[in-house]
């Protein structure tokens, strides 16, 4: 069975046609639990995400801010396993019709076995997966499973990505790229740099396909701000944050559909 | 004779152009990171061929660091090794108390070069966190050090020392709260701040180039053992050993015996309370290949990638990876790396102390168990060359706690944690 690559294409193209940009969550599997996790995937899908990245929780964090590397350890305290990553992949697949990435390190698919883990993946639903420490040049292996199995590479471009690298990158990447509004770790931010727009416009000077940009966007109006320069928003630790802060888990189902909600009105307003 | 401590590799054959030892090393590290790690390697090839930056890193290693370093016959301490000889390279007689020095005098010259006024690193024991500490004063630096909360305490007296020499020291509070979570919290200062900062990284671990350059600072070990031992026994050591975290006082030492054949590289891994109870650090034992802090090296982790929690009685040692070129000379069989427990290395600390007047680190301690057993293994013929790679002044909490050398007012005294203790006992 193939990875829905093509889904993840012609979504955003959908995007592109109705004139905004793409609103992508980010929430990490087995966060609060594993049925609590594929919940949140359903309620953001319900606000109005329209692409999701679901997180396999790794103990070594190094590119998340505290937001989440809490719901990390809490995840994994709880036990989450590769199979209840996979698991959530397909009951929100099923259940939305959305795309839905991977999003994790790279060391957790190296010791899975990386065409197990692609084949699993594809057959789940998936629509491919984002590594954000497996730099272009180390990710031949990967890329030649993800294309057998239908499933794209989104890899993460920086303020820091000199142009000629930007253009091997995105020539080796799939589905969207994804650029780094800032250099830092992920969580929620005041404002998003004016270099996330230089960035935009220099990696789409290499490439075709749709740039989104991520980290440190929270609200409607960072949204909004972004959406008028790129392809796609994604927003992670404002959710996960909203999860955090919430009471119970019903009330924290409530917030991110709810912040889902105003994030999707903020991408419209190009 | 002061021309010739920088002795980077002189083969160039290992490792390859893309960082790799064999099937280990390379450079997994985020986007956000590559230009500057990428600045690292250009700069420290442009150091390399730049004769000026020998020679100034050869004057520091003279009047600062004090090199060359003692290289001591330890008789008494032998006698309870089978009767073979066994001599000591005194790292711990080195400006800091450590090996550490070598690498961070090297790469703080490389920090003024690329421009840099700000240094961050991570420390375990504290002896890297000090050596870092020590470099950015002198140099004049912005100087930010990560260290476990668990080594913050358990390494106090370090704490002091690093505050006092004007560094900011911070205490990680996520994960194991050990060395493992002290180099994640760097690695994100590092993508926030890459611009001013350099990443003195302290161990021969991490992403290409740091493997090959840390181990290119600390080759002075090998090199001047190797010729001292010759010149007061006429041969070569049947075994050179030393104790295994990260690895690179061993890479140090290792380095200038690998084309000798004949003398075993022994690395001595921290096993905890037993590698069989699963509290152990002996990644090289017990760990098999994956990533973990920029490189693919042996690793400490369950069936699905997540990396597991070391523990060692030594802060230094308690880490769950390991440098890629320690893996490499596993798997080729050129290393030998062999587990030593808590109470092994505590006893050697011991009998160091009360046979030849030295007291080592816990870290050195457990090189220096190692040796007892190779002593016995190689009989009175046998000739054993060990790294003492620092000193024990930090230790002394832990190891009066283990052998109970507080009396029961001081053991209060020492438990509320008086900065001031530590600080007067730091000036002595």
């Amino acid at each position: 069975m193939s990875g829905n690559i093509e889904l993840l294409n012609t979504t955003l193209a959908a995007a592109k046609a109705a004139d905004r940009a793409a609103l992508i969550a980010y929430l990490p599997a087995g966060f609060p639990t594993v049925d609590g996790g594929i919940e949140a995937v359903k309620a953001v899908v319900a606000g109005g995400a329209d692409i999701v990245e679901v997180g396999l929780p790794h103990s070594d964090p190094v590119l998340d801010g505290p937001v989440i590397q809490t719901a990390d350890d809490i995840a994994l305290r709880g036990g989450v396993r590769i199979a209840d990553v996979m698991r959530t992949v397909r009951e929100a697949y099923e259940a939305t019709g959305v795309p839905i990435l991977v999003m994790t390190y790279w060391n957790p698919i190296d010791r899975y076995g990386v065409e197990r883990f692609t084949a699993e993946l594809a057959e789940a639903g998936g629509a491919g997966c984002i590594l954000p420490d497996l730099p272009v040049q180390e990710s031949a292996l990967w890329r030649e499973h993800a294309e057998k199995h239908g499933l794209a590479t989104v890899f993460v471009v920086a303020p820091s990505s000199q142009d000629a690298r930007l253009a091997t990158i995105t020539a080796a990447g799939s589905g969207f790229v994804y650029a780094a509004s800032l250099m830092g770790v992920t969580g929620t931010r005041a404002s998003v740099g004016a270099q996330a727009q230089n960035l935009v416009e220099r990696t789409r000077a290499t490439t075709d396909t749709p740039v989104c940009v991520g980290l440190g966007v929270s609200d409607a109006a960072q949204a909004a701000e972004v959406a008028g320069f790129a392809d796609g928003v994604i927003v992670g630790s404002a959710f996960v944050k909203a999860m955090l802060d919430a009471p119970d888990e019903a009330a924290g189902l409530a917030a991110v559909r709810s912040l889902a909600g105003e994030l999707a009105e903020g991408v419209r307003k190009r | 004779m002061s021309s010739d401590f920088f002795v980077p590799d002189p083969e160039g054959l290992i490792p390859s152009a893309e960082g790799y030892f064999g099937a280990y090393g390379g450079k997994f590290i985020p986007e956000a990171l590559v230009a500057a790690v990428d600045e690292v390697a250009v700069e420290y090839d442009k150091a390399k061929a730049d004769p000026a930056f020998a020679a100034e890193l050869n004057e520091l290693m003279v009047n600062y660091t004090g090199r060359p370093s003692a290289l001591t016959e330890v008789p008494r301490f032998a006698e309870h090794a089978g009767g073979a000889r066994i001599f000591l390279k005194r790292e711990d007689l080195n400006h800091t108390g450590s090996h550490k020095i070598n690498n961070v005098l090297g790469q703080a010259l490389l920090t003024k070069r690329m421009g840099k006024t700000r240094v961050i690193a991570e420390t375990g024991a504290g002896q890297h966190g000090v050596a870092t500490a020590t470099a950015c004063a002198l140099f004049g630096l912005d100087c930010t050090i990560y260290m476990g909360e668990i080594d913050t305490r358990r390494q106090a007296l370090n704490v002091a020392r690093m505050r006092m020499l004007g560094a900011e020291v911070v205490a990680v509070k996520s994960g194991s709260r050990t060395l493992k979570d002290a180099i994640n919290e760097a690695f994100r200062d590092w993508v926030a701040n890459v611009d001013r900062t350099h990443y003195l990284f302290g161990t021969v671990a991490g992403p290409h180039p740091f493997p090959a350059m840390v181990r290119d600072f600390h080759r002075v070990i090998g090199v001047e053992a190797r010729r001292q031992l010759l010149e007061r026994t006429g041969r070569l050591p049947d075994a050179a050993v030393a104790c295994v975290g990260g690895g690179s006082n061993a890479i140090g030492l290792f380095h200038a015996f690998i084309p000798d054949s004949d003398v075993r590289l022994v690395g001595c891994e921290p096993a905890g309370h037993g590698v069989e109870t699963g509290e152990h650090a002996a990644t090289l034992t017990a760990g098999e290949p994956g990533i973990l802090h920029g490189s693919r090296s042996y690793v400490l982790q369950d069936d699905e990638g997540q990396i597991t929690e070391p523990y060692s009685i030594s802060a230094g040692l308690d880490y769950p990876g390991i440098g890629p070129e320690h893996s490499y000379l596993k798997d080729v069989g050129r290393g030998e790396y062999r587990a030593v427990t808590d109470e092994a290395a505590m006893g050697a600390l011991r009998l160091l102390s009360r046979t030849e007047g030295i007291i080592p680190a816990i870290e050195s301690a457990h090189a220096l168990a190692g040796a007892l057993d190779l002593g016995e293994e190689l009989g009175p013929d046998g000739l054993i060359l060990v790294n003492l790679s620092g000193r024990g002044d930090k230790d002394m909490d832990t190891a009066a706690r283990y052998f109970g050398l507080y009396d029961t007012d001081a053991a209060v005294e020492a438990d509320a944690g008086s900065d001031r203790a530590e600080i007067e006992g730091d000036a002595k």
